[in-house]
């Protein structure tokens, strides 16, 4: 994969130090780790209580419409499974055990900050872009509302706002990502949450309180750690205490999706070699076709 | 008239009924294209969050471009391959693309959210190297505007020797004298360069396209899911390109009252068969390599649509166009040429609507009314430029021997004639 770096694109925007900074990240796959640095949240589900705090959280730091915390008490909204949408970046499901229906468990749903995003891949014009940090960012400014991120997010997480005829936005959620940059300010739903459902810190940390979680108590848990690989893992990971397949995220290989495309794509742009290649191929039979047709031109004159 | 060959401006009227119906149809989808940027596309579509993409991405941008593939595979023949016979059809060709991809980028903008940043993807600040859709973008937007040079000549042509603006304007006739000659100058030279990146261009953005799917393997279809996604979209855009010159082509002559250039047209359609036949065995040994037969036979609307794009749309043009008695028959031509195209579009409906299936869906996706009047109100005013075109400007060629309709003198035609600037 070494020589996709040198590919033609990024050589031409090697103007754009901050460009190359984000594309370096994202075009350099398996080889390149993440950052270890990287930030992520951890999500117990067996810890929480589908308060729906985070969800209050969300909307008034993000300032999306909201209502009293108090309106969030609502249970009743559990009876079907809700999705994130450009009013709200973050909900609560929930589901049951299979073995034991009487057991509920809730979910937070929300971006889960990929890895390598499918998102900020397929993105035109780098208008999402996975920050060294761990947040996922939206730039409104860059976007041009092709909406081809929506068709690339594996989690279908990106919503958009489109009773907004002149300014419509993609909405997701931020991670908090400007909070962060705060001394000491964790993510707006982390905050909240009564029941230390929600853990924030280094993903790699997370990843081993999450092992030693289960471990402690195998039998609250399944030993699966949701984020971990799939799709190449997610700077948010999930425990859960019934199998994962019965809960809205989806069954993900470890596949690095960008990689689909990115591979076919820099394979036909390889320095931009095969493209002139084929110009120069067609140039030439072009001429030598020329010469001959001329050739037999003058020998009929002849 | 001459003797030899040269295309010439069509002297007919620019009304027709035909024309009068299509103005209001285009009328009506100029109305819903701007009722889609005054209350946006949530009042104007039936798009969601599950399905982010409809048919102004399938039909007006997808298949419309494979449908212009036309210019590129006949440039392809006729300037770099050297084939003589074939330059009656490069014109015609050349006009369908250049207004083909124009209105690509009129129905993509509708279908934008923010329209007015579609120039972004042009600042090098934004390129974005991994984005498959910047690919695509980049190259149909070089594509177009060598499309639009490459009309140049003939533009060059009708002009030449002969500007004489109305009224006041006059004075301004020596300047535009000498911009042409120039541009005849410098595009009789160069115009191979542009012919040349033409055909790369088409090559690099036709197969890009079909990559661009491949970054969602979770919510696609099985049965259009492969990584030779790109390798079918390049091969089928170069196999609808000439029944799709027959297809107009017959149109015209029937239109214009022309002797169909039967001799020309069975001639490219030998190539048809041979380059269906390749997608054709790809597209099934993809299909038994990744073993996916079985979803084939699974009886859903994904099973039929795969069947009736093959069957109808791929087999059925090549069992056809292998008769010669059919490719030397105009009717025979007419009616394989459009099967080409009805598979070649249904397989771009299908890859980007049909096979995508949501996460979450809630409710199937089907176009709303807007939808439908802007995608049919884009087609209708093609094909009124493409009428516009061809009556000013030197475009179709009169077959040997043919005599215009001479009842309507070039001079008495309609309005919607430029004569008026041409000596
Ligand atoms: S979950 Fe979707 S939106 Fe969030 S980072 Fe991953 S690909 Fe992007
Ligand atoms: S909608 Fe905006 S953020 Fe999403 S891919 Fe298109 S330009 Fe990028």
């Amino acid at each position: 994969m070494g020589i996709t770096r040198r590919d033609f694109f990024k050589l031409s925007a090697a103007g754009s130090a901050s460009l190359m900074a984000g594309e370096a990240l994202a075009s350099d796959g398996a080889q390149t780790a993440l950052n270890p640095n990287s930030l992520g949240v951890l999500v117990d589900t067996v810890a929480c209580i589908g308060c729906r705090k985070c969800e209050w959280a969300c909307n008034d730091a993000n300032a999306l419409p909201t209502q009293d915390l108090k309106a969030f008490e609502d249970k009743s909204v559990f009876a079907r499974h809700r999705r994130p949408d450009a009013g709200a970046y973050t909900v609560v499901n929930q589901f049951s055990d299979p073995r034991d229906p009487s057991k509920k468990y809730s979910m937070k749903i929300q971006c889960m900050h990929c890895n390598r995003p499918a998102c900020a891949s397929a993105c035109i014009v780098g208008a999402l872009q996975k920050t060294p940090e761990g947040p996922v960012v939206y730039d409104a400014w860059k976007c041009i509302g092709c909406r081809y991120c929506m068709v690339a997010c594996p989690f279908q997480i990106p919503a958009y706002e489109y009773d907004n005829a002149l300014n419509p936005q993609v909405r997701k959620c931020t991670f908090c990502a400007t909070r962060l940059s705060q001394e000491g300010k964790k993510p707006a739903c982390v905050a909240i949450c009564p029941n230390e459902a929600l853990t924030f810190g280094k993903r790699e940390d997370l990843l081993i309180a999450a092992h030693s979680r289960i471990n402690a108590s195998p039998e609250k848990y399944v030993d699966h750690v949701y984020g971990e690989t799939e799709a190449g893992g997610t700077g948010w990971l999930y425990l859960a205490g019934a199998d994962f397949n019965n809960t809205e995220l989806p069954k993900l290989t470890a596949t690095v999706i960008p990689n689909l495309t990115e591979t076919i794509q820099h394979g036909v742009f390889k320095s931009f070699v095969p493209p002139l290649a084929l110009y120069g191929l067609l140039g030439l039979i072009m001429h030598s076709l020329r010469a001959e047709k001329n050739g037999k031109e003058e020998s009929r004159h002849e | 008239m001459n003797n030899t060959e040269a295309p010439a401006v069509m002297p007919v009227k620019y009304f027709s009924r035909g024309t009068k119906v299509l103005f209001g149809i285009a009328l009506v989808g100029m109305a819903a294209y701007v009722y889609r940027l005054l209350f946006g596309i949530g009042a104007a579509t039936n798009l969601d969050d599950q399905y982010p993409w409809g048919i102004w991405i399938a039909i007006d941008v997808a298949s419309g471009v494979a449908l212009a593939a036309g210019g590129f595979t006949t440039a392809a023949l006729a300037e770099i391959f050297h084939k003589e016979k074939y330059h009656v059809i490069v014109r015609p060709a050349l006009l369908t693309a250049m207004l083909g991809y124009t209105f690509v980028v009129i129905g993509l903008l509708a279908d934008l959210g923010r329209y007015y940043n579609v120039w972004h993807p042009m600042l090098p600040s934004m390129w974005q190297g991994n984005s498959v859709l910047f690919e695509v973008g980049m190259c149909v937007m070089v594509y177009l505007s060598v499309l639009y040079i490459e009309f140049l000549p003939i533009v060059v042509e009708r002009f030449k020797g002969r500007v004489n603006l109305p009224g006041p304007l006059h004075v301004f006739n020596r300047l535009f004298e000498s911009v042409l000659t120039i541009s005849d100058a410098f595009l009789s030279r160069f115009i191979f360069l542009f012919i040349i990146a033409g055909v790369v261009l088409s090559c690099l953005h036709q197969s890009s396209l079909g990559t661009l799917m491949v970054i969602a393997p979770t919510k696609m279809h099985p049965l259009w899911y492969t990584s030779i996604s790109p390798l079918l979209f390049l091969l089928s855009a170069i196999a609808v390109g000439f029944p799709m010159v027959i297809f107009e082509s017959i149109l015209a002559s029937r239109s214009f009252k022309l002797k169909p250039e039967l001799p020309v047209l069975s001639s490219i359609a030998r190539y048809t068969p041979v380059l269906l036949g390749v997608y054709l065995a790809l597209k099934i040994g993809d299909l038994t390599i990744r073993e996916a037969w079985p979803y084939v036979f699974e009886g859903s609307v994904q099973s039929y649509m795969y069947a009736i794009e093959l069957l109808l749309g791929v087999v059925a043009p090549i069992v056809l166009l292998s008769m010669s008695r059919v490719r030397n028959s105009v009717k025979g031509l007419f009616v394989s040429a459009s099967l080409v195209i009805f598979g070649v579009a249904l397989n771009r409906i299908n890859v980007f609507l049909v096979a995508y299936k949501p996460l979450y869906p809630v409710k199937t996706y089907f176009p709303s009314i807007f939808e439908i009047l802007v995608t049919v109100g884009l087609i209708s005013m093609l094909v009124l430029v493409y009428r516009f075109v061809v009556v000013n400007f030197p475009v179709i060629t009169v077959p040997n021997g043919h005599v215009l309709n001479a009842a309507v003198q070039p001079e008495r035609t309609s309005v919607v004639n430029i004569n008026r600037i041409v000596r």
